[in-house]
């Protein structure tokens, strides 16, 4: 684990056991940030979707190839990068889950939960591998208020 | 993730607890349910009532779940969803594929006779 400041990163091997590390940051990071129950657990749901992605897609549990994580709070949000060393993923090549002809398909469901769950996901190609950066803004008292009006 | 089976007027009723997620839920899910496929069963009730947590590879195990058993021409239903687990069915669109039920006998009396 590397920290700097607001930002805390780490390198993992290409396993589950490193998925719900991955995970569990998530949540705890979420918690500091000041996120409530259902927001922690939608952002470590969404953190899981990425690095089981990165694990199984990307490096393909491949021993050689890392996984890394970084976790960002910056005051407006937590922003959290996960990367592999893979093939690289094409996003406009997944289909949509919701289709009815997809509803009965076993997989393709992660990209749409870490859409649903975050504000913003953005893909970016590494060479090799690809970085998915997932973004949740932090609502101060007066986004609450008016949430509730 | 721990699961355990019994049998109630003809439908196997299978409780399960703790997580569905990629490698050991997922897997022991599969299993279950392919065992009870092997025994000729095909009126399967999974309780999710005490899964407290559900990844895609989770969802995709009750998915290819169903269609196993449908194929088979037997039945899946899904018993007393967590909050979590109902949310995250209604995301994905799959609550109005499986049939899902909060009253245990209520839903082994919907199984066809």
């Amino acid at each position: 684990m590397k920290t700097t400041g607001n930002r805390v990163s780490y390198t993992l091997d290409s396993t589950l056991d490193s998925v719900n590390t991955a995970e569990e940051t998530a949540a705890q990071m979420a918690g500091k940030a000041g996120f409530a129950d259902e927001d922690r657990d939608r952002i470590s749901m969404a953190v899981r979707e990425a690095a089981v992605n990165a694990v199984l897609h990307g490096n393909t549990y491949d021993p050689t190839k890392k996984l890394r994580i970084s976790f960002e709070n910056t005051g407006e949000a937590l922003v959290i990068k996960i990367a592999d060393e893979g093939a690289g993923l094409k996003v406009e090549d997944i289909p949509d889950p919701l289709a009815p002809e997809n509803l009965l398909k076993q997989s393709g469901r992660g990209i749409f939960l870490m859409r649903t769950f975050m504000d913003d996901v953005q893909f970016r190609r590494l060479q090799p591998g690809t970085e998915i950066t997932l973004i949740k803004h932090v609502r101060n008292d007066a986004d609450r208020i008016e949430e509730a009006k | 993730m721990k699961t355990s089976t019994r049998q109630l007027d003809g439908v196997t009723v299978v409780d399960l607890s703790g997580r569905i997620t990629l490698g050991e839920g997922s897997v022991v899910l599969r299993e279950t349910v392919r065992d009870l496929i092997g025994k000729g069963e095909k009126k399967i009730l999974l309780n999710l009532g005490d899964v407290t947590y559900i990844d895609s590879s989770g969802i995709g195990e009750l998915v290819s779940a169903f269609t196993s058993v449908r194929n088979q021409g037997g039945e899946l239903k899904l018993l007393k969803l967590t909050k979590k687990v109902h949310d995250l069915l209604q995301i994905t669109k799959l609550y109005t594929v499986f049939d899902v039920k909060d009253d245990e006998l209520a839903a082994i009396r919907s199984f066809k006779k």
